[in-house]
């Protein structure tokens, strides 16, 4: 290394210069973490190598030989693996999209509800929050499927309302038929659907309304009383002054729960609903390949975290006091 | 939970592989597992837990069954008692990496043999002789009207993940181009619970399984098992491919429950077969099987009197069969192809020479 002249003209030995030492330090601690991981990783592959399982991804082209329950993209057994891990990432995103307008909605409304002046209305939020927040969501969706959902009706004693028909196979809009005792729509959403969507919006509504509580009460008192004073009705008061300052606190907070609803919804299989772990499973347990059908799974879950992430940053972005 | 006990199974696989070199290079005579078991004093085996007449926990703790007590005789042969095994509860889609990764020694859990888990390019499981022919059947609700497969046409079915009865299910469905929905679940307490909820019209498993199960319904009579058959399922204890020696020492003890009932020696006459085998010089092939002369037992790296204290623990394989499904049971099954080869069944064992 080649010893720099400092400001005044005198040569610093380089183990004196403090511009390199945190440099060097740096490298070699990168250099202790890359020795690390090619260890680790050197020795993965010769395991496995040696267990005659190195990493292949070729059977991603065989048929997967397994029938999918429901699916967006249409899909058969005759289709290849990655078709049916396709088939599943789309019913994940299904189920977290859904659950994360549900959960937004409701959240705020109990999260709000909290501030009412209606006594009643606020020990209902509190309750709500105290019991949904404190008993495990796995239990939840048990519930809500073997419960709740399976308890519906079957064929003809099925709910049916015009163009609506809530039976125990699901549900099912625009004009249903009764074919074959089994309930035809057009458009149809399976109770295993309904039971994981209702169990992960009413779970993280429950945490997102204690984020919008907090929010709205690091708004000071004094914003109220202004705005009350200047002839704002209650509403008026939350729409236009207090949540817009409240946001600035409730989006952080908010990011963590829509990351959590979308980790949360792998525990799909609990109530029978076909998501991408669901399927990874039945993979895994076909062809073997342990170690790449759980990368893909890590990867996947990844890649839609970091993209909820994302979004919510840019929203943050935007509700952030803007300085001028 | 079940995600966390999933990876939990898992995570020694990994841990495993990519810290330390776990595969054996086999080395000697004597086996790498056989010995861990020796040192541990135990046996850990890998059982399904919740199917009456194959692995069932009892009120008492206890663990009862065909499959169980095929642990019971592996436990016998290698230690001697049949008392010293860790029975580990495993679902279908855990139970192969439970058996990779180490978690167990022996995978005694209705498995079904079939290529791609044997072979090295894919579960990469060594499977012990069959000790349950079953077929995969289908069972409906009495009051469902269906009769057949051809009436599960567009109806939705429920199915364990994971196992092969959902590509079975998927390839006969095909075969006679119905279609159905196929309703999944991890575990077959779950799949039961949906199916007696209603939501499927019938239910696939094993048959065997199925009567199973269903002596355990609210009211067992309100359902019928289908008369189609849609798969051979050949149920084996299975082992990994990483150790042949402890493959060979499971197989054996197996064929050893097997020849014993093809040479009349139960639970009860073992010893006094022993005592005459002593006695008799003559009797070569029973001195041989009991090991009372030559090392069968050293050759497989077990005791020489391994047949002894397996036979001893839980009797010979027709003893089994009536005490946990058959007659002696509450399923009443029929051997069936589960007979000795005598009377026409598939139950063989190799010679002992």
């Amino acid at each position: 290394m080649v010893a720099l002249p400092d400001q005044a003209g005198t040569v610093t030995p380089w183990w004196r210069n403090r511009r390199l030492i945190p440099w060097l330090v740096q490298a070699a601690i990168g250099l202790v973490v890359l020795v690390v991981i090619a260890f680790l990783v050197g020795n993965l592959v010769r395991n496995l190598t040696a267990a005659g399982l190195l990493l292949s991804w070729g059977w991603l082209d065989n048929p997967s030989g397994f029938d999918i329950a429901e699916t967006f993209l249409p899909f058969n057994a005759g289709l290849p693996y990655w078709r049916a891990l396709l088939a599943g990432l789309v019913n994940t995103i299904r189920v977290v999209i859904a659950g994360l307008v549900g959960a937004t909605l409701l959240g705020t409304v109990v999260g709000t509800a909290s501030f009412s002046s209606n006594g009643l209305l606020r020990r209902l939020a509190r309750v709500y929050v105290e019991v949904i927040r404190n008993i495990p969501l796995l239990l939840q969706l048990v519930f809500w499927y073997f419960v709740v959902f399976l308890s519906l009706p079957n064929g003809e004693q099925a709910i049916q309302l015009p163009g609506i028909v809530l039976a125990k196979s699901g549900l099912f809009l625009g004009r249903p038929e009764l074919v074959n005792g089994v309930w035809q729509a057009p458009l149809r959403f399976t109770v295993e659907f309904g039971a994981l969507l209702t169990g992960l919006v009413v779970y993280t509504a429950a945490f997102i309304a204690e984020v919008v509580r907090g929010g709205v009460a690091s708004v000071p008192m004094g914003q109220w009383e202004a705005a009350r004073s200047l002839g704002f009705s209650k509403l008026q008061t939350l729409k236009r002054i207090v949540l817009p300052q409240a946001l600035r606190v409730i989006v952080p907070g908010l990011n963590s729960q829509y990351i959590s609803l979308a980790k949360n919804s792998s525990l799909a299989v609990a109530c029978g609903y076909t998501d991408l772990y669901s399927v990874a499973e039945t993979t895994l347990n076909q062809t073997g390949r342990a170690v790449e059908v759980v990368l893909l799974l890590l990867g996947a879950y990844l890649v839609i975290d970091l993209v909820i992430s994302a979004l919510m940053n840019g929203l943050n972005h935007l509700v952030q006091i803007k300085e001028r | 939970m079940a995600l966390l006990r999933r990876l939990a199974a898992a995570l020694p696989l990994f841990a495993c592989l990519a810290l330390v070199g776990c595969a054996s290079e086999g080395g000697g005579i004597q086996s790498q597992k056989i010995a861990t078991i020796k040192a541990r004093g135990k046996l850990i085996c890998g059982v399904d837990g919740k199917l009456p007449g194959f692995s069932f926990v009892g009120s008492d703790g206890s663990y009862s069954g065909l499959d169980v007590d095929v642990c019971k005789a592996t436990a016998a042969a290698v230690l001697g008692d049949p008392s010293k095994v860790d029975y580990r509860d495993l679902n279908s889609s855990e139970r192969f990496a439970a058996l990779a990764s180490g978690e167990v020694d022996l995978l005694s859990r209705n498995t079904t043999y079939t290529l791609s888990r044997d072979a090295a390019g894919g579960n990469g499981l060594s499977f012990a002789p069959t000790v349950f022919y079953d077929g995969q059947g289908l069972m409906a609700p009495n009051a469902s009207g269906v009769k057949n497969l051809k009436d599960l046409s567009g109806k939705p079915i429920c199915v364990e993940s994971g196992t092969t009865t959902e590509l079975n299910l998927a390839d006969r469905m095909r075969e006679i181009k119905a279609t159905y929905t196929p309703l999944k679940f991890q575990t077959g307490d779950q799949t039961y619970a949906a199916y007696l909820g209603g939501r499927c019209v019938a239910v696939t498993s094993d048959r065997s399984q199925l009567a199973a199960k269903r002596t355990s319904f609210p009211d067992p009579a309100a359902h019928t098992l289908l008369p189609d058959v849609l798969s051979k399922e050949p149920l084996s204890p299975a082992t990994v491919n990483a150790d042949p020696l402890w493959s060979d020492a499971v197989r054996w003890t197996i064929y050893a429950l097997m020849q014993a009932e093809e040479l009349g020696i139960t639970q009860a006459n073992v010893d006094a077969k022993v005592a005459e085998a002593k006695a008799n010089a003559n009797l070569a092939d029973l001195r041989r099987f009991l090991g009372v002369e030559g090392d069968f037992g050293k050759q497989l790296g077990m005791p020489a009197d391994f047949v002894v204290q397996a036979v001893k623990a839980v009797g010979n394989y027709g003893e089994i069969f009536d005490r946990n499904v058959g007659s002696g049971s509450k399923l009443k099954l029929d051997r069936g192809y589960n007979r000795q080869w005598k009377d026409g069944g598939l139950i063989y064992s190799p010679p002992f020479r």
